[in-house]
């Protein structure tokens, strides 16, 4: 059975969780706000790619994703999932939801049944689910499948997570910082069989983590969430073409980053090593050869972590 | 591998070029499916294709029906006409103004040249492994 790879899309999408009353001592009712975990957030997730999505913890990954998968519904904006050209709201929408498989720490297995009862559920549920499939990831994953979940340490549950998300084959599959606990090894593992299956079976795959540096040779598309925003949507290499080093004298490197935004900064005595935003112009390209300025590419774990330290620190400031 | 400052499809087409350049890659052979690249160096198969399918424009690729990504007849002496032409402006230039810098006479230069061992071919330019 054939399905084509599902698109993902976001507009305008806030989640604010639910204000919450509460009787104080005194017998009155007291409100709780409740928090704000994704505003005004716009993204594309496109249909076939592997898209990373990168944000820091408590930053509205797993919020965007349970929207994805259609497990809840935004306070305002709309949430689009399907093949190409016909998404709709996957909220209550079997036709939809069939189709997404996220894989979220939880784990969504059951817990206190042999793992074999909790592949069969997914194989029930999941139109194109792969049990030959599932039991070659076993072995790979050295899965015991007569023991219980709760039995599993956390590596080998999230070793049962990948195992479910990839043999489920679902047109979008979504990984929610799946690795956690497993070993690098066992990750590298899951990385191979993701990319082995990708090709064989192209699929939408969104795949959220913080391990920049391990996984973004895996990613198409990036999508960078901070704080309940979209910081950025677009192409993995558009993102590493972002930042610019300049390592050299503090002056001239001073003079060069002016008309940049500035993402960091070192000075090392006379040296200053600066990251900014975007390429240089060729003028500039030439300036910095003639003073000695070195230019450097930022690796995309480092821009990570400069963009989303630097709204940190803004949104502090205000 | 593949872990320089360049997008990673830049890499990837340099990696090729450098291969039908030095002769590992004959012309007609088939070239890695970027199936095999993304499981070999661990990266998205959508980075190969683009690598790809920059190398088809450039006329040194060309693609077989349900087989595959060939090395082009002609893409070996394409390259070395390529590389030959910008020796002059990317190696030779340079070299020329820093001796001017230095105040070396052209006659030196010269002398130079024509004092090391004759060349009978192509061949004997490789360096040695």
């Amino acid at each position: 059975m054939s399905l084509d790879p599902f698109g993902a899309r976001l507009d305008d999408v806030a989640v604010r969780y639910s204000t919450s009353w509460r009787v104080t001592q005194q017998g009155t009712f007291s409100k709780a706000t409740g928090g704000i975990a994704l505003d005004g957030a716009t993204s594309l997730f496109p249909a076939g790619a592997i898209t990373g999505l990168l944000g820091r913890n408590g930053a509205g990954k797993t919020t965007l994703l349970s929207l994805l998968a259609g497990f809840r519904r935004p306070t305002a904006g709309t949430v689009r999932v399907g093949p190409e050209g016909s998404e709709q709201d996957p909220f209550e929408n079997p036709a939809i939801v069939s189709g997404v498989q996220l894989v979220r720490e939880a784990g969504d297995v059951l817990t206190d049944e042999k793992v074999s009862a909790t592949l069969k559920h997914y194989a029930a549920a999941r139109p194109r689910w792969d049990s030959d499939y599932a039991d070659r990831l076993l072995d790979l994953f050295e899965l015991d499948v007569r023991k219980t979940p709760s039995a599993l340490s956390r590596g080998k549950r999230s070793a049962l997570g990948a195992t479910i998300g990839l043999a489920a084959r679902a047109p979008l599959t979504i990984f929610d910082e799946v690795y956690l606990g497993m070993d690098a090894p066992t990750r590298y593992a899951f990385y191979d069989e993701l990319l082995k299956d990708y090709a064989e079976h192209p699929r939408t795959i969104i795949l959220s983590s913080h391990l920049v540096e391990e996984s973004e040779r895996l990613f198409e598309h990036v999508v960078v969430v901070d704080r309940g925003r979209i910081l950025l949507a677009e192409p993995a290499d558009d993102m590493r073409g972002r930042g610019t080093s300049l390592t050299g004298n503090a002056d001239a490197v001073a003079r060069l980053a002016a008309g940049h935004r500035l993402l960091h900064r070192q000075e090392l005595g006379p040296t200053a090593m600066v990251t900014v935003e975007g390429p240089l112009t060729d003028e500039e390209a030439a300036e910095a050869a003639d003073s000695g300025v070195a230019i450097g590419s930022v690796p995309l774990q480092d821009l990570f972590v400069h963009l989303t330290s630097t709204t940190a620190r803004k949104e502090s400031e205000r | 591998m593949f872990d320089g400052p360049e997008p990673i499809y830049v890499q990837i087409a340099a990696w090729i070029r450098a291969q039908v350049l030095s002769g590992e890659l004959g012309e007609e052979e088939q070239v890695m499916s970027t199936t095999q690249f993304a499981t070999t160096f661990r990266i998205n198969p959508a980075t190969a294709a683009k690598a790809f399918s920059g190398l088809v424009e450039e006329g040194l690729l060309y693609k077989r029906r349900g087989l595959g990504m060939f090395v082009a007849p002609g893409a070996r002496e394409k390259l070395l006409a390529d590389h030959r032409q910008r020796y002059f402006a990317e190696v030779l230039d340079p070299a020329l103004a820093q001796a001017d810098i230095l105040d070396i006479p052209v006659g030196d230069i010269i002398d130079y040249v024509l004092g090391r061992a004759p060349r009978s071919g192509a061949g004997v330019a490789k360096k040695e492994k």
